[in-house]
């Protein structure tokens, strides 16, 4: 690279100047910033601005740029410069917008502005422009595990894009458990009757389809490399096994019902007590006429037992409710009532749960004659030549029974993820230390995976609760925790026919946008389009593994000498790894321990006796950044005493920052970073918890420092707190004021 | 009465929700209900003691097939008719006419209690309007007053004195309706054979004798 070239931009437009000594800042980025080049405008995200910095790139050989003026999220499309180093000092939202307008706020307002110039100054000095990725692959082919609807729908919904699609199915069938079904719950106006689920049209349109080749009877033996260069072995029953170069997967794989023979006292097992599926099969064969028992007597009174081992707070059997039951057993019982009026139909559930049009169909089937009963249901014994439902009414609040021809038991969904990763670790450690039981754990557990990913972390895509896959369910529901491995249908939540079908198609289109940025080099969500990558100096590492542990993604493998090896296009970008390091050699070009660690240390930390004390933030860019600016849009004070950098996630923070700041005289740290636990927010899953874990352990260093615990604060903050954050910022700059100046300024 | 009772008992079998959808007015109504209870929350007179079942679970019982429980109860008799209910339901289920109606079907087959308030207050109505096509407002009001006894009558009637004058002054009320001049329909006749057609037609939908 050319000789580095520095150059700071302050602006006076939005009031900053007006309410800044810009000249001041101006000589504060030459004479503490140490800027080559330092100019000021009034008015420089505008097209003259613009040009006079592209102008001093071209012409000036200007390599690091600082634009002291808004926030680093206002502008980007005016301040898009991509081929040099480029920093952002906060003065809009950071600075003016949070202080009031008056003489006496004057001065701390100005301190506050020259030190995020200091900052912008300093940071962009430690950056280098990202130079991409170079290990990239440009397979553009998606793989679709498994033939069911989910599968089958992503699979043509890539195809009409243009993709090359690899559908694999386990089975000798495409269909699923879609394809089991006699009629579909309606998707349509006017949303009466059941309707034909389409899978033998989906099935033809494949077959149809030149842009999709189907392995049927395969399951995958391996998959390795990564997204946009996946090499992919493909076992084919009787058959050779074949490898293909896929650029991103979908996992479709579905469900499987769950075992009624684990619920005895429900009837499961007996004679004359089916399940949903079951009873699918008996229609099926009915085809329209009556349905017939297994023993050829034609079924007069059908009792449907909903939440057979679901919704269960003992947590024997499934805890959660799978969603599609209720509609399914309306569904069921419109094929005795269609077929015949006169067949009792009796539905006994505790909450009859319609989500969108369902509703109608519910409906439809009252308007048909099917009996609705609040009750729970305790015992189904055979009876007769049938069965008796004992169960308590919970509107009459009585004990009662019901016989019937026929019990169907509405049990939920069991999604095919594979092994859990977590037990299959620690199988492995017991089997690595020589039991015998533990290795043939493993290999029972093995037997299950579906992807058989060649990862450090394990075959499969990690679990959250329940078996479901791990996603962030509320903003990007159909990523996983391997990028470029996406998840659609009941795999990843319980979920029916119609929402499956839309999940395939957001699945396909998330796969299709990761494939095209593992060609670019560039990430995928939430830092999509990101070029920079974590590297290691290899020489400094101690191969102490917590990087290919901690990574969220499983980006990580490790080498025959086990120093860790980066696979840039599985990395999502979050820093995970950066703050893991231990002696602190993973580092981004453009993010690193050196550029916070020189803003940390660009601070002007006034002497023990001035009453101003100095409080470091660490706020993480994906909530706590926007809620601050969002503070600042709506001009909600606070203390100017307060600095903010913000970081990539708290995952990425490496606690010598912390201990840095403290040692040079700021007198608290505030972490600020989404939700972590069960109902995490952390976009990129485990980088908060892990943060907060590693940040638990300060504490006693804090201790040896003698300094208060309170000096460290973590707060856990969501992007809606735009109103509540400047109170706890105040609080917390309040509470260090009542614990008076940190001992170590000045040192 | 009773032997419509068995005659009933023994077309239905066990199936009282047909029974009453076939029976009772707007019976078939009931099958609609899911139960949410909206009804029971908003009826005024629930909050009194005495109801032995609200709508929701009258509505209940009838799909759990509990013929005596519903026909001996009393809810139905009483729906003071504020439409609250009806108003509510999110199934638009017109739960204050099924009540009317499963009284009428109980008094219909010789169930309904004996001196049972709104029942007589029914029957007043429906004989003293249907004989000249119109109410003759002061027998009715004779009627209904002296039910309990000459006594209780006299008292009721002094009590509500100034409110009668005001009304004999207003041209509201005509007292001469006492002794039977009173204003009546045109054709008597006609009325009394409209109101036979309809019996008829109404037998003849429910399935039975006249």
């Amino acid at each position: 690279m050319a000789e580095m070239k520095t150059a700071a931009y302050i602006c006076k437009g939005c009031e900053l100047g007006a309410r800044l000594d810009t000249a001041t800042l101006v000589k504060t980025a030459t004479k503490d910033g140490k800027m080559n080049l330092v100019r000021e405008h009034d008015f420089l995200c505008s097209t003259d601005g613009v040009a006079m910095i592209r102008n001093d790139i071209d012409n000036e050989g200007v390599t690091h740029i600082a634009i002291c003026a808004c926030s680093r999220r206002a502008k980007t499309e005016a301040f898009n410069f991509t081929t040099v180093a480029m920093s952002r000092g906060n003065l809009r939202e950071g600075v003016i917008w949070i202080r009031p307008d008056t003489d006496a706020a004057r001065e701390t307002t100005q301190e506050m502005a020259e030190d995020y110039v200091r900052m912008a100054c300093a940071e962009v000095k430690a950056m280098q422009v990202p130079a991409g990725n170079q290990n990239t692959g440009t397979s553009k082919t998606l793989l679709v595990v498994g033939g069911g609807m989910s599968g089958m729908t992503a699979a043509l919904e890539a195809s009409k894009t243009g993709y090359k699609v690899v559908l694999i199915e386990k089975t000798g069938s495409l269909g699923g458990m879609a394809g089991k079904l006699w009629k579909r719950i309606p998707n349509r106006e006017p949303f009466k009757a059941p309707m034909d689920s389409g899978v033998a049209d989906l099935a033809a349109q494949i077959d149809a389809d030149a842009n999709i080749k189907v392995y049927l009877n395969a399951v995958i033996a391996k998959t390795a490399g990564a997204p946009g260069r996946f090499k992919v072995d493909i076992a084919v029953e009787s058959g050779p096994t074949v490898t293909e170069d896929i650029g991103a997967i979908i996992q479709a794989t579905g469900f499987t019902p769950y075992d009624m023979n684990k619920l005895p006292n429900l009837g499961g097992g007996q004679a004359n007590v089916v399940d949903q599926l079951g009873l699918e099969a008996m229609a099926k064969a009915a085809n329209g006429g009556p349905i017939k028992r297994a023993d050829g007597k034609e079924v007069k009174s059908v009792v449907f037992v909903q939440c057979a081992g679901q919704r269960d707070a003992t947590k024997e059997h499934l805890e959660y409710c799978s969603g599609h039951c209720c509609a399914t057993s309306v569904k069921q019982a419109m094929y005795f009532k269609d077929a015949n009026p006169d067949v009792d139909t009796v539905v006994l559930y505790t909450d009859l749960r319609m989500p969108g049009n369902n509703e109608d169909f519910y409906r439809a089937a009252q308007n048909k004659g099917v009996i609705f009963s609040k009750g729970e249901v305790s015992n189904v014994s055979a009876s007769g030549n049938g069965c008796t439902v004992k169960f308590k009414d919970l509107i009459l609040n009585e004990e009662t029974s019901a016989d019937a021809d026929l019990v169907v038991l509405a049990t939920g969904m069991v999604p095919t993820t594979g092994p859990d990763l977590d037990q299959l670790n620690e199988a492995n450690r017991a089997a690595e230390g020589g039991d015998e039981g533990a290795k043939e754990q493993v290999i029972q557990m093995m037997s299950k995976s579906v992807l058989n990913l060649d990862y450090r972390q394990g075959p499969d895509v990690p679990q959250f609760k329940h078996g479901f896959n791990d996603s962030h369910f509320i903003c990007f529901p159909y990523e996983t925790r391997r990028t470029a491995i996406y998840a659609a249908g009941p795999v990843r939540r319980p979920m029916d026919i119609a929402q499956a079908t839309e999940d395939a198609t957001g699945a396909a289109m998330k796969a299709i946008q990761a494939m095209e940025n593992a060609g670019l080099g560039k990430a995928a969500h939430p830092r999509s389009g990101d070029l920079s990558f974590p590297t290691a100096r290899l020489e400094g590492c101690t191969q102490c593994k917590r990087c290919t542990v901690e990574c969220p993604f499983g980006a990580i493998d490790e080498d025959e000498r086990r120093f860790p090896l980066f696979n840039e296009s599985r990395c999502r970008r979050c820093g995970t790894c950066m703050g893991a390091c231990p002696v602190r050699v993973i580092s981004f070009e453009n993010y690193s321990v050196n550029t916070v660690g020189a803003q940390i240390k660009a601070v002007d930390i006034p002497d023990e006796f001035s009453e101003k004390p100095r409080v470091l933030i660490l706020a993480c860019e994906n909530d706590a950044y926007p809620a601050l600016d969002m503070a600042g849009m709506n001009h909600n004070e606070y203390d100017p005493f307060v600095r903010v950098i913000p970081v990539r996630c708290l995952g990425s923070v490496n606690t010598i920052w912390i201990t840095d700041a403290l040692n040079s005289g700021y007198d608290g740290v505030m972490l600020m970073g989404c939700k972590h636990g069960e109902q995490y927010q952390c976009h990129f899953v485990k980088g908060s918890e892990l943060g907060r874990y590693r940040m638990s352990k300060i504490y006693d260093t804090l201790k040896g420092m003698n300094l208060e615990e309170e000096r460290l604060m973590d707060l856990e903050v969501a992007i809606t707190d735009i109103d509540t954050l400047p109170k706890k910022i105040n609080d917390y700059a309040a509470r260090i004021v009542e614990m008076g100046m940190s001992p170590f300024k000045g040192l | 009465m009773s032997d419509m009772n068995q005659q009933m008992t023994a077309k239905y079998k066990n199936n009282f929700l047909k029974e009453i959808e076939e029976q009772a007015e707007m019976g078939d109504w009931v099958k609609m209900c899911m139960q949410c209870g909206v009804c029971s929350g908003s009826c005024p007179t629930n909050f009194h003691s005495g109801w032995d079942h609200p709508p929701q679970e009258l509505f209940m019982l009838i799909r759990a097939g509990k013929r005596d429980e519903v026909l001996n109860s009393n809810s139905m008799w009483n729906c003071v008719s504020c439409y609250n209910c009806y108003v509510r339901c999110p199934r638009k289920i017109p739960i204050t006419h099924i009540m009317h109606g499963i009284a009428e079907y109980a008094y219909r087959i010789g169930r309904a209690p004996k001196s049972q308030p709104t029942l007589h207050l029914s029957q007043t109505f429906w004989n003293n309007a249907t004989k000249t096509g119109r109410v003759n407002e002061v027998k009715l009001t004779q009627t209904l007053y002296f039910k309990d006894g000459i006594a209780s009558g006299i008292k009721k009637a002094m009590a509500m004195q100034d409110v009668a004058l005001g009304l004999v002054k207003a041209k509201r009320l005509n007292p001469l309706e006492a002794v039977g001049i009173s204003h009546k329909c045109k054709d008597i006749k006609g009325i009394h054979a409209m109101l036979d057609k309809a019996r008829e037609l109404e037998a003849k939908r429910k399935g039975r004798t006249a």
